[in-house]
């Protein structure tokens, strides 16, 4: 998080001393937020590097391991996302409206539950049955007799997906705990019309890690032909 | 104090003690909780100091190991991990933080007219992350260390040895953090808290190649740190990413390994070049030649840098036609960093040149900078590169960029900015003995190596035929020399703090912002945020210097 | 440091950021649901190689309205856009140099056809 998110108790408007002015400051904490999240696309970018390679060399095996995932739970999850994407927006929305900080809180609190709820689905209803289906590698992975000679890559396919999606949830638990913050500081009276930067860069991070969700449900959960 | 002070004074320093930012709070706590950019500088110098000196004993334990060519030291499974420690630990620990987070830290906002950086915490966490990182591998090191080398090839490091490989590529990952951090936060300064009338076009163009690193710091480490958790992954889940009998493909991890590790070599050599360009101009007292190519040339190596990774992969069993495109592109990359070379000479002329230790430290940069980049050219060249691939010919050619490019400079930028940091001059003479005997003693070390790999000597062997003794004897007396070299200077900086003359603001009679303000600088640097009207390195309003010119 | 904060407290009016509409923000809503749920149909219909992308070219679609609008790029100045195209650039480049070398690793290296025959004739000329 940017240093212009940090609050000085004894100083309301949230000013930091390195900078002359609040505007500098609220752009500096936006560029750094961008840049942050440039490294955050080649950071993943990596992983989608790596499997866009092993998917052109081993279609057949992407193939079947995508028939493993279940389609329904990936585009509920889809739809949770977006619907945390459009509350977010919402709730920096209302502080830009100078609206009471009750409905900047519910609406951060709506993006939370959201969020919970697809960290809930992903862990409780595919891990899971993953886990217990002996399809999540190097936690008792069986080869299906199905697979013929694809099965080393379709151990490969789910290494992906459990890497993909695993430091997708990271990324989210990270967020909530984030928002969590700015739910405390939005109690204590800290957003205003003018100040709100805290829960603008935060919002940036949120929909990127919704747009990383965006590129992983067609590339692991949909490959059916 | 008496006026009678037993410490000289240079001429325009002040009898008074002043407060800075080394004396504004004293304590431990005031230093490990610092948020000034200054300080956080220091805490790297320190840090960064002491892993060159874990790789120093490595390199120091394999030269002697090479006096014999039946090994004189160790066994092979040794030597393996004493050259792997050595690279991991100078590469990743040393010379990617070392300008950026030492001489970075400290002077940008200086150069600048800024008060401090954009993220003051973020600074502050960058150290603690990279300090971290260093414990963890100070730590492998300790228990036996890693013998991949510092390529970390798979699947050799992901299946076969037996070295804690897991760990290492944690520290790898976790010192990523670290230069994306500091990276994120140099971008933000530079475009966004230069003071009023510093334009893009009047910053010093230490700045510019700064900004450049910062860029490549950004785009190209996320990379590397993905790269090390899929090995500690399949380290840890033993799922065969990497390994042939599964499908994975060996040569997918030098493709995402270079991909970071080519631009990493331009964050070595980037900010190095930047210094020269400030030594360059300062001790000839004379504006740089053709400052917009040297600035843009910054930024075009840190494009192209981007575009050459596969030129560490020609007898990988990498496709030729990509060898082909990558062997063009490597010779591109070549053009902006030659382009430097005749701007500094082109400075030099009809200069006004001294030759301070700094000073020499940049003539001796771009006498051996030239060298190794020359001899890049023998490599990004597919045919000769089949015969000098996995040579000693490779390692002479990085050491003579590394170590007597990026090394040098960042003596030469220590000691030319020693008297800002520190407020206290170092004595010159025994500075430039000591820029000598480096000197000396670095061309004895590796201009045999050359001879050494085009005779066909390979790299990373514990031992070697015969024939080669010579050379591989002479190359370690070199070593010797050149360690001796660095021991110098620690000796007389360190003496200096306590007795070295009290500069003034400027001791050089340099340009640039960071020579207005006094030395060392208050902690929020300037007492009123500068206002600059001039254009960069205008030497005809330069102040004389304090200290006498040789 | 207190005349900086005074200073800061002046400039507390600051420009007015564009706010944008409720409405517009519904509207990107429901065309993101709209575009999951045509994902998701057109994966299920069978055509061949143009799958994928497709599937890429609708994801790219989503991301560039969250990105425009619930990122507020449309309404920023430019830095935020550059520095985005670039990072997406860039990943551009490890993939497809990448894919490069991946792909064409199996290709022989000495050519058929015309050209094949006419190499000898020049190789004495070369060594």
């Amino acid at each position: 998080m940017s240093d212009a998110a940090t609050v000085h108790d004894a100083n309301p408007t949230g000013f930091a001393h390195q900078f002359e002015d609040l505007e500098q400051q609220r752009d500096a904490g936006r560029l750094g937020m961008w840049v942050f999240l440039a490294t955050e696309i080649l950071f993943f970018g990596g992983l989608f590097a790596a499997y866009t390679i092993y998917r052109s060399l081993h279609p057949q095996a992407f193939l079947i391991g995508s028939h493993l995932l279940e389609v329904k739970f990936g585009a509920i999850n889809t739809v949770v996302l977006i619907c945390s994407s459009f509350t977010m927006a919402m709730a920096i929305r209302s502080a830009q409206t100078g609206r009471k900080k009750g409905t900047i809180i519910s609406w951060l609190i709506l993006t939370m539950l959201l969020g919970a709820t697809f960290l809930f689905l992903k862990f409780r209803f595919e891990w899971y049955h993953d886990y217990v289906d002996h399809i999540m590698p190097g936690f008792g992975f069986h080869n299906m007799p199905q697979w013929g000679a694809n099965a080393p890559q379709v151990q490969m396919f789910m290494c992906f997906y459990f890497f993909m999606t695993g430091l997708h949830a990271l990324h989210m638990i990270v967020g909530i705990g984030i928002l969590t913050t700015l739910c405390i500081m939005a109690a204590r009276g800290k957003f205003t019309k003018h100040y709100f930067a805290p829960l603008e860069i935060s919002g940036l991070y949120w929909h990127f890690v919704d747009i990383v969700w965006i590129f992983l449900f067609p590339l692991l959960y949909l490959i059916r032909y | 104090m008496s006026t009678t002070a037993t410490i000289d004074q240079a001429p325009g320093a002040s009898a008074e003690p002043q407060i800075n930012y080394l004396n504004a709070r004293y304590g431990v706590k005031s230093w490990l909780l610092t948020l000034d950019h200054k300080r956080i500088g220091l805490l790297y110098l320190g840090t960064i100091t002491v892993m060159f000196i874990v790789g120093g004993i490595a390199a120091t334990l394999m030269r002697l190991n090479l006096l014999e060519p039946q090994g004189a030291l160790v066994e092979p499974e040794t030597y393996n991990k004493l050259f792997s420690t050595h690279g991991i630990v100078m590469v990743f620990f040393f010379l990617v933080p070392s300008i950026p987070a030492t001489l970075g830290n400290f002077l940008i906002p200086l150069m600048i007219g800024a008060r401090d950086v954009a993220f003051p915490k973020l600074n502050l966490l960058s150290w603690y992350v990279f300090a971290t990182a260093c414990c963890l591998m100070l730590y492998v090191v300790a228990t036996g260390g890693v013998d991949t080398g510092w390529t970390f090839y798979t699947p050799y490091s992901s299946l076969s040895s037996h070295t804690d490989v897991f760990l290492a590529a944690m520290a790898i990952f976790i010192g990523g953090f670290s230069s994306i951090l500091t990276g994120m936060n140099f971008v933000v300064t530079i475009h966004k808290m230069r003071a009023p009338g510093m334009t893009w076009f009047r910053l010093p163009l230490f700045i510019w190649a700064m900004y450049a690193t910062s860029v490549i710091f950004v785009l190209a480490t996320p990379v590397i740190a993905v790269t090390m958790f899929l090995l500690m992954l399949e380290r840890l889940l033993h799922v065969g990413i990497f390994d042939p009998a599964l499908g994975g493909d060996p040569l997918l991890f030098q493709h995402m390994f270079w991909f970071y590790s080519h631009p990493a070599v331009y964050i070595m050599i980037l900010p190095s070049m930047g210094v020269i360009s400030e030594l360059i101009t300062a001790f000839s007292r004379k504006k740089i030649f053709g400052y917009s190519f040297i600035a843009f040339s910054s930024l075009a190596i840190a494009v192209i840098s981007f575009l050459v990774w596969g030129h560490h992969m020609f007898v990988s069993g990498q496709s030729v036609y990509a060898g082909l495109v990558f062997s063009v592109l490597s010779f591109l990359v070549a053009i902006p960093s030659a382009v430097k070379v005749f701007n500094w000479t082109a400075t030099l002329y009809k200069g006004s040149i001294s030759y301070e230790a700094p000073m020499l430290y940049a003539l001796g940069f771009i006498g051996l900078f030239t060298i190794g980049g020359l001899t890049g050219l023998f490599l990004a060249s597919l045919a000769t590169d089949v015969h000098l691939n996995g040579t000693y010919f490779i390692v002479a050619h990085f050491h003579y960029i590394m170590v007597g490019g990026a090394v040098m400079a960042l003596m030469g930028g220590l000691h030319f900015w020693w008297p800002k940091i520190t407020g206290r001059l170092y004595p010159d003479l025994w500075a430039r003995f000591a820029a000598l005997v480096i000197f000396i003693g670095f061309n004895l070390t590796f201009f045999p190596q050359f001879v050494l790999g085009y005779l066909g000597m390979p790299r990373r062997y514990a031992m070697y035929p015969a024939e080669f003794q010579a050379l591989n004897v002479l190359s370690s007396a070199g070593a010797s020399v050149l360690a001796v070299g660095y021991i110098i200077p620690v000796i007389y900086l360190i003496w200096s703090l306590r007795s070295g003359p009290i500069a003034g603001p400027n001791p050089w009679g340099a340009k640039g912002l960071e020579w207005t303000t006094q030395s060392p600088p208050l902690t929020e640097n300037f007492e009123k945020t500068p206002i600059v009207t001039e254009e960069a390195y205008n030497y005809e309003t330069a102040p004389a210097p304090e200290v006498a010119r040789v | 440091m207190s005349t900086h904060e005074e200073k800061a407290a002046q400039n507390y009016e600051l420009y007015e950021e564009h706010i944008v509409p409720v409405s517009t923000y519904l509207g990107v809503f429901i065309a993101l649901l709209c575009a999951t749920a045509l994902t998701t149909w057109i994966a299920f219909q069978d055509l061949g190689q143009w799958n994928v992308i497709v599937a890429l070219l609708i994801a790219v679609c989503k991301a560039t309205l969250v990105v425009l609008f619930f990122m507020h790029v449309k309404y920023n100045k430019g830095l935020s856009r550059i520095t985005l195209i670039a990072a997406v650039f860039w990943l551009g480049l490890l993939i497809t140099f990448t894919l490069a070398d991946e792909l064409t690793r199996h290709w022989e290296i000495y050519p058929r056809g015309w050209a094949g025959a006419i190499l000898p004739m020049f190789h004495h000329l070369i060594f």
